[in-house]
């Protein structure tokens, strides 16, 4: 792969948050409809049809590509809400839809044959066998990879199978293989595969223990902060627990994923596109990170190391990893 | 379907020495009253090579005892070594029917009968018909779903069904050691730590409340599914076949009472206590099948007696 065709695929949560990517730089946008089918189904995000149709118009207006992510899995008893989604996707000339279920792909393989689908981060398709199961059987064109492979793994998967390679390169990160994990629902009943969400904010509660602020989900502690301390989100994996008599942030430290040094790294691996995390996230957030990676990939591009450009401000001061591109990280 | 249903012995998913996990197969090939048995490790490559020594005479007296063997694959399948495992498992015709813990076996198990394992997303119709398209003849489901969706995937009719019954919740998968991680270890230098907690480390939230438990990658329930209460409503659903997921416990026992309960010898309530006395320090739950939190233990609710 050659940094010529290399994507930059932009998250959007709101049609603010779709201008704003569009508008600085992104390749493609990824979106969700405001319902369970997707996988960041929170309040106030999302887009609802007429939506959708006005911010396919306006990214294609500009060239940038609309991929509309469908990648919860369907209730038993209740396929309709997920068919539909991709029913409209298709109806509003999305460029792709973005699927975990195989259910799912498989109707969408036969309803709608010209649709490109994208395999969603969520099917957690780890080795070359795996992802060529879902493009014989599905005609997947792309898949985005689980958050658990090093560079040089992902170098040979991209020769091993004969479809285009995504990757995340910024923002939230899953300790687990991703769509693989019912941390989430274990605490509250509800998780991101069947429900959308991880960690839900209806179940969150900040507790005030004498100068402490503890975090809580579903009732189990995640952290503990000191009074006027910023008490971070509890998610349920970036928080510390006691094992083996010591405590720590057993599974993670409350951090994001940052590989823009890595970049290079994975356009040679054979990387086709590379995928911001974010869309809860505001407009500013997202135009910010956008600008940033347009930068290192256009300077890719011209043959010249990418700059190195300061994120901090926008992890807000969060700690960053390369995760598991690393072998260290295991 | 009704009043047939059988019993299965999960694979064992700790790291227990080779000489353990023989002999508590041996032990259950003579007198656990389980129709079929799993073998193989499921959840850490590096650990295989330990048991490849004893699987046959262990697969060779299961077998002789009247036990459908079940070969079991490995979750997360990523290095070469992995790819080969799973070539190796799935390749040539054994005799064996084949659990596919990940879609890399399900594929290579394409056209013949096989099993899908309960790390595979079955959460629907659409894909259990797929998988039953593609020789799936049993699909033990994900711990996550409600009876409402067991009974909905079992009234399909398209393969037996399967839920885990007893024992620690698989939760989730990771390229990343948690047990190698609370020495400060690393995967590569592992020092296979985890074979020191036969039913793996206890986290506890930061007031002292136990909540996961850390079995090397895999993330796992504090708490031990028991679904004694349950067990003939999700048979009259259509479960065909429930699963003791092994623990350091006298599971011989915990057959015994799962099997009394189905064959209407015990009644639930009877065989409540008798499981807590095996089990004197864990914590149960049924939140799961109930619609509820994974840790919940609910009581005195009954489940949905149709297929919704």
């Amino acid at each position: 792969m050659s940094a010529e065709n290399v994507e930059l695929v932009c998250p959007a949560g709101t049609p603010a948050a779709l201008k704003a990517a569009v508008d600085a730089g992104a390749d493609c946008v990824y979106v969700g409809f405001r319902d369970e089918t997707n996988a960041r189904n929170f309040p106030g995000l999302n887009f609802s049809r007429p939506e959708l149709a006005d911010g396919i118009a306006y990214a294609h207006e500009r060239g940038t590509k609309v991929l509309v992510a469908i990648n919860t899995f369907p209730r038993a008893g209740q396929p309709e809400i997920w068919r539909k989604a991709v029913d409209d996707a298709a109806r509003l000339k999305a460029d792709a839809v973005i699927l975990a279920d195989v259910g799912l792909c498989d109707y969408a393989h036969r309803a709608h044959p010209e649709l490109r689908l994208h395999l969603s981060v969520q099917a957690s398709a780890s080795s070359a066998e795996a992802i060529r199961f879902y493009h014989q059987a599905f005609g997947i064109q792309r898949a985005v990879l689980p958050r658990v492979l090093t560079v040089p793994e992902i170098a040979a998967l991209c020769g091993q199978v004969p479809i285009e390679m995504e990757v995340f390169v910024f923002g939230g990160l899953c300790v687990m293989a991703e769509g693989r994990c019912s941390l989430s629902s274990y605490a509250t009943g509800q998780s991101p595969n069947m429900n959308g969400v991880c960690s839900p904010a209806s179940h969150v509660r900040y507790v005030e223990k004498g100068d402490k602020v503890v975090s809580q989900l579903g009732g189990f502690t995640i952290n503990t902060f000191r009074s006027g301390e910023s008490a971070g989100y509890p998610t349920l994996c970036k928080g510390r627990f006691e094992a083996n008599g010591r405590l720590s942030y057993l599974f993670e430290e409350p951090t994001s994923l940052n590989t823009l040094s890595l970049l290079p790294d994975l356009i040679a691996a054979g990387v086709t596109a590379f995928k911001i995390e974010g869309r809860q996230r505001g407009r500013a957030y997202v135009g910010n990170v956008v600008t940033a990676f347009r930068r290192a990939v256009d300077a890719i591009r011209r043959g010249e190391t990418p700059p190195a450009i300061d994120l901090d401000a926008i992890t807000e001061g969060n700690r960053q990893t390369s995760g598991a591109y690393e072998r260290s990280w295991r | 379907m009704s009043g047939a249903a059988k019993l299965s012995l999960g694979p064992v998913l700790f790291n227990w020495s080779p000489e353990r996990w023989r002999d508590f197969y041996l032990r259950m090939a003579d007198e656990a009253p389980v129709d079929v048995v799993h073998v193989g490790e499921v959840v850490c490559s590096k650990r295989q090579p330990f048991f490849d020594k004893v699987i046959p005479e262990v697969v060779e007296r299961l077998t002789a005892a009247g036990k459908q063997v079940v070969l079991s694959s490995l979750a997360l399948v990523m290095t070469e070594r992995e790819r080969d495992g799973i070539r190796a498992l799935t390749g040539e015709e054994t005799g064996f029917l084949v659990e596919a813990n990940d879609y890399s076996a399900a594929a290579a198990l394409k056209g013949r009968p096989h099993v899908v394992g309960p790390l595979v997303n079955v959460y629907n119709e659409g894909t259990l018909a797929y998988l039953a398209r593609n020789g799936a003849v049993r699909v033990c489901l994900p711990p996550e779903l409600s009876a409402a969706t067991i009974g909905c995937l079992a009234g399909q009719g398209l393969t037996e069904i399967e839920v885990q019954a007893f024992g620690r919740l698989p939760l989730a998968i990771s390229a990343r050691c948690y047990h190698a991680r609370s020495r400060n270890l690393h995967k590569d230098g592992c020092q296979y730590v985890c074979g020191e907690d036969p039913d793996g480390m206890v986290v506890d939230t930061m007031d002292g409340k136990p909540f996961l438990a850390v079995n090397g990658t895999q993330t796992m329930s504090y708490h031990y599914a028991n679904l004694l209460g349950e067990l003939t409503a999700l048979r009259d659903l259509g479960v065909a076949h429930f699963r003791l997921s092994p623990h350091a416990c006298d599971m011989v026992a915990v057959a015994r009472l799962f099997r009394a309960v189905l064959d209407g010898g015990r009644s639930a309530e009877e065989a409540a206590a008798p499981l807590e006395d095996l089990l004197p320090d864990a914590e149960f739950a049924n939140g799961y099948v109930h619609g509820r939190e994974g840790h919940r233990m609910v009581q005195g609710e009954s489940l949905p007696s149709g297929i919704l």
